[in-house]
């Protein structure tokens, strides 16, 4: 028999491998990278220069039905200005990169779209964690940045938002609106419309999630509402029951969640599971088809706030859905994909305005140029009125309340939040 | 109402399935030292071997009685090939190599699986819907049991059984008892020990197989990543339980499921602590029971062998 040496080895290599794997658990991005996602756009425009928009949204993994339909709107915006040779002399081409939901990823992705001097601007991302990294690597190249889904508050006011308002970064503008909206949006209607007055409130801890959360609380405290109980969830799991159980006896008659579909639809059904038939309420984030899929049958009655008007409903959105149909791209246009075109379409505002103000040619400062120019950019897009305050937001502050109503999202009440 | 009992079902379960997958850790190391880290990918793969039966080869709308059976073995038939292949392609060559060379490619073939299937299982880039068992849940007092938890909760004590009457009485069994304690010796009394390791290798891959349909059951649906973190977990389960004893792995899993669940449930009460109680911090209880198991019992829970062997 071998000495006691071996058996120390042993162990250490058991305590090696227990670090690896502690190690492992927090670093849990397995999808694979997909870089060639950037799609050619038609030839049909003027030809000469030729201006990439780039596009960073998770293309794969659990976030990519969303992301997806990102991509292809910004892809179909492309199309529609070379085939309409909306800007003389200017070709546009999409470049989209995957983050995975990533904030390391979506840096990375930002590095490489700064390191193309043929990008003008970008659309992206969906993840208002994964904004927050890219932001800095943008404004010091003075390159463009429009979100359609980004909603925390923070990427355009500061950190300090609540009690002082300043604007961090002159190259980030999004179409979205902030959560500062949204959560007192959804406390109003759930408390004044829906009648619940008892909330356990959870959140997956992220920057979006946490602070829709937040500001729902807040708002739901002050009409008069009851906070039943809190929890974060560990998104890296699909295993909710031991806060389904609480949430039953909690005695809520209602659970807002901030926080994304992949999660929120699991959490529905286990809560409800558990014995608790009470609906789920939540932000832009679990407004997907792919929410009720996860959610299943028991799913119906929950609720999910969006921003802007209901895309179908309304009739400067016509076009663009028709279009999309036509274009016919694999998978849907999801929450965003309105606000993506209109994204696309400020960068492609913007881009003829300085190409315009220079005799019909790029200038060689184009991106500081473009971002100048965003800022005043205003056009009458898909979801309405496009334009952007002082602070980069949106001027556009609809939201609407969704419900789920026979395996669908069907649009229960569209407003905004006055304070 | 009282949620304890109903909290400490939920640990149960959780538990159940971390020690279905663990057993498949614990037999691979007790016989070779070889921490198999591609063994959550096995339990991913014998899931999608399952939905692969229930989706291609049984018509629309069997019935989930006839069905099930049916998925359980073409999970297992996945899981014991993937398992199989991996020990006769990746570890075998590797057999004498240092420790750390079948380590690392453990790891690899594991991103391997991940993605194989990422690539070419259709529809497997997002979510996929599991079969589910029709039926309302059960009320058992103030507990309620999913009947999608039925299978894991008879599954789990019935496979432990025919396991443990396995590795007892039969010759395979042990022979591999025999190989695990010492390999050479073992030889020399005419035990073909390839033959050992690749048995071990396929029972713990059954097991991972039912883990596999059992996840799919309990959660109705499966993703191409779900083997790594429940791989993870059931790890630690093996180490808590004392890895190499397969009563151990059984054992830790279900211990490390009612501490993930009753921190999650529990630890925001206890004054002071209301910040560290969410779920999100019940990983890091679970580890600080690991540590302090280890701390006072280093070869785990029922562990003796790590001591003993070598």
């Amino acid at each position: 028999m071998p000495g006691k040496g071996l058996i120390v080895r042993q162990r250490s290599l058991i305590a090696i491998t227990a670090a690896l794997a502690a190690g492992a658990l927090t670093l849990t991005a397995c999808g694979s990278r997909d870089d060639d996602g950037g799609s050619d756009s038609g030839n049909g425009g003027g030809g000469g220069t030729t201006v990439v928009i780039g596009v960073d949204a998770p293309l794969t993994g659990d976030l990519s039905a969303l992301g997806l339909g990102i991509k292809n709107s910004v892809d179909l915006a492309a199309k529609t200005a070379n085939k309409e040779k909306t800007v003389d002399g200017i070709t546009f081409k999409v470049e989209a990169l995957d983050d995975q939901g990533q904030p390391s990823v979506g840096q990375q992705n930002a590095t490489k779209l700064v390191a193309d001097d043929d990008v003008l601007g970008v659309v992206g991302p969906l993840n208002s964690s994964v904004g927050e990294s890219m932001q800095k690597v943008f404004d010091t190249a003075k390159l463009v940045e429009v979100s359609p889904a980004n909603t925390n508050p923070a990427l355009t006011q500061g950190v300090d938002w609540q009690k002082e308002k300043v604007r961090p970064y002159k190259s980030y503008f999004r179409t979205a609106t902030t959560d500062a909206i949204q959560g007192p949006f959804a406390a109003q209607y759930v408390y004044n419309d829906a009648k619940k007055k008892k909330v356990f409130v959870i959140d997956d801890k992220k920057t979006y999630g946490a602070g829709l959360a937040a500001t729902f609380t807040d708002e739901f405290k002050k009409l008069g509402g009851q906070v039943a109980g809190t929890e974060h969830i560990n998104p890296d799991t699909k295993d909710f029951n031991a806060v389904a159980t609480k949430v039953k006896n909690s005695g809520a008659d209602v659970v807002y969640y901030g926080g994304e579909y992949p999660q929120a639809g699991p959490l529905s059904k286990q809560i409800k599971a558990a014995g608790a038939k009470i609906p789920v309420v939540g932000g832009d984030g679990i407004y997907s088809a792919d929410f009720i899929k996860l959610a299943g049958a028991s799913g119906t009655g929950d609720l999910a706030t969006s921003v802007g008007a209901p895309v179908e409903e309304l009739p400067s959105a016509k076009e663009f859905v028709a279009n999309y149909k036509a274009a016919g791209y694999k998978e849907a246009y999801e929450a965003y994909g309105g606000y993506s075109y209109d994204s696309a379409w400020a960068i492609i505002e913007a881009v003829k305005k300085v190409v315009e103000d220079n005799d019909g040619k790029l200038p060689d400062d184009a991106r500081a140029k473009v971002t100048e120019a965003m800022q005043n950019v205003s056009f009458d897009g898909v979801t309405g009125k496009v334009s952007f305050d002082e602070f980069g937001d949106a001027t556009n502050k609809q939201l609407t309340v969704y419900a789920v109503k026979n395996g669908a999202w069907g649009s229960v009440k569209s407003g905004t939040y006055t304070g | 109402m009282n949620e304890l009992p109903q909290q400490l079902v939920n640990g149960l379960l959780l538990g159940s399935m971390y020690g279905l997958v663990a057993i498949g850790y614990t037999m691979v190391y007790g016989i070779v030292q070889l921490i198999n880290f591609a063994h959550g990918e096995i339990f991913m793969t014998g899931a999608f071997g399952a939905l692969t039966v229930y989706l291609y080869i049984l018509p629309d709308g069997t019935s989930m009685l006839i069905a099930l059976p049916l998925m359980l073995i073409g999970a297992m038939v996945v899981s014991v090939t993937v398992a199989v292949g991996a020990e006769r392609f990746a570890y075998r060559p590797l057999r004498g190599a240092p420790r750390l060379a079948p380590l690392i490619t453990a790891i690899g073939l594991s991103l391997a699986l991940q993605q194989a299937v990422w690539a070419w299982y259709p529809g497997a880039k997002s979510k996929i819907s599991f079969p589910q068992i029709e039926g309302g849940p059960f009320h058992i007092g103030s507990v309620t049991i999913q009947t999608g938890d039925i299978f894991l909760l008879v599954a789990a004590p019935v496979s432990m059984a025919i396991l443990a009457y396995f590795v007892m009485r039969t010759r395979t069994g042990r022979g591999m008892q025999a190989t695990a304690q010492d390999p050479d010796t073992a030889k020399l009394m005419g035990v073909n020990t390839d033959r050992i390791i690749v048995v071990a290798f396929a029972l713990g891959a059954v097991f991972a197989a039912v883990g596999g349909v059992a996840n799919g059951l309990k959660y109705g649906d499966i993703d191409f990543r779900m083997g790594f973190i429940l791989g993870l977990k059931a790890f630690t389960a093996a180490v808590l339980g004392g890895i190499g004893n397969i009563y151990g792995a059984m054992i830790g899993g279900v211990v490390l499921g009612v501490a993930e669940t009753l921190a999650t449930a529990y630890i925001a009460d206890v004054p002071g602590l209301d910040k560290l109680g969410s779920q999100s911090w019940a990983d890091v209880w679970a580890f600080i029971l690991l540590i302090l198991v280890l701390l006072f019992r280093p070869q785990g829970l029922l562990g003796e062998r790590v001591a003993d062997r070598a």
